[in-house]
């Protein structure tokens, strides 16, 4: 009966209701909104086209990496002597078999930078679902807890934060060694802090809203309302932030591996490639350039994404852009 | 505004600190410095003796302090690469050309992302704008050792301008060049996101209706009130460029600087001498911030230094 008396409010509403939603129709008023409920964040995708290319070049570097161990032409260590130092096919004297040509070991530098791609991804991958979950189950804590245990991991936070983490990267790794795992326990050590202020900052700012004291009230424990109640909140944020975090570290790995400090043979990074071809600078630059530029592309594949994420997944910046586009094309700019 | 001071001094030694421990456990606890310090040939009773020559068979409490001890002492230990020399003496003695090389990529960044900035602001969307935020994306996404790298190859090897080889101050001009660029893409965005929101503002509107010149109400009144986050970001590019960049920059174009002699100290597995960088580096980094906060101060009077 309740549900009627409401549907009885709405119907006598009518006019109303249509009257106000015509207006919006109209785009008078507040138009932005009508848009973001209307529009998912895939049909935003195709209308940016920056995040589509993005995305694109995104799905190719990572079907290559993935599928290498089948579709690379050659093994990442496959080579000798006399294969060394062939030039790639856009030379004169180069052929399609080493596509990029081959490094001075005589390995083929196409498959090792899809097999270095490869590992470079997974540990990019590895550090942010690693960083994230710790840190933002960190972030959860100190703001939903609060007190004396907050102060202290804020405390840890600013001073883990204050001191850049490259030269700590590099020592951990001078002492534990370069492999796979430790590589992602080193970036993510120096990794997690960003998760945990952001979901702190979050969690500060709907704490005090009365769906978190109501599950409170009702016996939800701690857990639950952190997990349930609060952690939804983080989504769009999040997993903005995860992106941008995922384009810093590959960023990271390839600097670690460059300086030496990365991955050891056999392993092959994206860092490693370059690490690889560092003498040579002078007398071969594609050993540099070829790798730096696959790194460079993947990273500014990834960032795209992330712009598109962030416009997709938060109404306010999806305002922010209808109304730049309105005011370029329908002429409200002063 | 000293009892401000003094509490910043505080959090700037805690940090000091929290650095101190984390070389400390990393390199103690994770790892055996005597295996660290040692060649992997170096025979059982080498180690031994290695291991009760640097207090290293102790526990690790008395180990903790005598470290603390030693730290507070300024007592940083002799550099096994640079035989017995004090390790403090060998930072010191690389440390000028490295402060030299930031301050110039510094200055370079500040100076051309503010204009940069601007530039791009006062028409959003317009070409230029969109030119500016497309460079600044590219520039975010290359490694800064591959940018660096890219440097040598046009500017030395193809068009032999800048002469990269042991020189007075030349040879500091690409490093400089290299450790400026990635920070002006992320700084350039920032003083252009922060005009952008100035311009739109009130008291903008108010002083073009007054009917001052727009170059005096851009360069004038919007930007100071813009300068407030760039002195955040610029301060943090100042010292990610101090405690990481340089290392990076420096391993590249060979410069003697306290980033490449991070790299040879790590390499050569020098002990002492990587905690003596660290630590070092540790200092900078807190004064840095304690500066910030000062600048703040003098940009926003509104700023309460508490």
């Amino acid at each position: 009966m309740n549900k009627k008396r409401v549907s009885d409010e709405f119907t006598s509403r009518t006019s109303e209701t249509e009257a106000a939603i015509e207006q919006e129709h109209s785009m008078e008023g507040r138009p932005f909104e009508i848009r973001s409920a209307r529009i998912g964040m895939f049909r935003e995708l195709l209308s940016d086209s920056t995040g589509f290319i993005g995305l694109a070049i995104l799905s190719i570097l990572v079907f290559g990496a993935a599928f290498a161990p089948w579709i690379a032409p050659h093994g990442p260590t496959e080579g000798t002597l006399s294969t060394a130092n062939l030039p790639p096919v856009w030379s004169t004297a180069g052929s399609w078999k080493y596509v990029l040509g081959t490094d001075p070991q005589g390995y083929d530098m196409l498959s090792r930078i899809m097999f270095g791609m490869r590992t470079t991804l997974l540990i990019s991958t590895l550090v942010v679902l690693i960083a994230g979950i710790f840190g933002v189950t960190i972030g959860l804590i100190a703001g939903y807890m609060g007190g004396r245990l907050e102060r202290w991991i804020t405390g840890w936070i600013d001073v883990q934060v204050a001191f850049p983490g490259l030269l700590i990267a590099m020592i951990m790794i001078a002492v534990i060694g370069g492999s796979v795992s430790s590589l992602v326990f080193v970036l993510s050590f120096n990794g997690w802090m960003v998760y945990a202020r952001m979901t702190r900052g979050v969690v500060l700012s709907v704490k005090q809203q009365p769906y978190v004291e109501a599950a409170s009230l009702v016996g939800a424990s701690a857990g639950r309302v952190m997990f349930r109640h609060i952690l939804p909140n983080l989504t769009s944020a999040l997993s903005t932030l995860a992106v941008l975090e995922f384009a810093r570290i590959i960023l990271a790995e390839a600097t670690l591996s460059f300086l030496g400090l990365g991955l050891q043979f056999p392993d092959v990074s994206l860092g490693v490639v370059a690490n690889n071809g560092r003498n040579a600078i002078f007398s071969a630059p594609r050993l540099s350039i070829i790798p730096g530029l696959f790194i460079s592309v993947l990273v500014l594949a990834v960032n795209f994404v992330a712009s598109w994420l962030r416009v997709a997944l938060d109404p306010r910046e999806r305002d922010k852009r209808f109304a730049a586009t309105v005011s370029h094309h329908g002429g409200v700019q002063q | 505004m000293i009892r401000y001071l003094a509490g910043r001094v505080v959090q700037g030694l805690i940090v000091i600190f929290g650095v101190t421990i984390a070389v400390f456990v990393t390199t103690r606890l994770i790892g055996d410095p005597v295996n660290f310090i040692l060649p992997l040939s170096a025979s059982l009773e080498q180690r031994a003796r290695l291991r009760v020559d640097l207090g290293f068979d102790q526990s690790i409490f008395v180990q903790f302090m005598d470290y603390i001890g030693n730290v507070a002492r300024l007592d940083f230990g002799t550099s096994t690469k640079f035989t017995n020399q004090d390790t403090l003496d060998i930072v010191l003695r690389f440390l000028p050309r490295t402060l030299i090389l930031v301050a110039a990529g510094m200055i370079i960044a500040f100076s051309v992302s503010i204009i940069l900035g601007m530039l791009a602001a006062i028409r959003p969307g317009k070409v230029t704008d969109k030119i500016l935020v497309t460079l600044s994306l590219f520039g975010l996404s290359m490694p800064q050792f591959f940018l660096a790298q890219m440097l040598i190859v046009v500017f030395s090897v193809r068009l032999g301008l800048v002469d990269i080889g042991p020189g007075p101050w030349t040879h500091l001009i690409l490093p400089s060049i290299a450790i400026a660029l990635p920070a002006i893409g992320r700084l350039a965005m920032t003083v252009r996101s922060a005009m952008i929101d100035e311009l739109n503002s009130q008291y903008v509107k108010t002083a073009k209706a007054k009917g001052l010149r727009r170059r005096r109400v851009v360069a004038v009144h919007a930007l100071r009130n813009a300068a407030i986050p760039f002195v955040t970001l610029a301060g943090w590019e100042l010292i990610r460029a101090l405690a990481g960049f340089t290392v990076v920059v420096e391993g590249v174009f060979g410069v003697n600087g306290l980033g490449g002699l991070a790299i040879l100290a790590i390499r050569e597995r020098d002990f002492f001498l990587i905690q003596t960088i660290v630590f070092v580096v540790a200092i900078f980094v807190v004064l840095i911030n304690i500066v910030i906060d000062v600048v703040y101060k003098f940009i926003d009077p509104r700023v309460k230094l508490t």
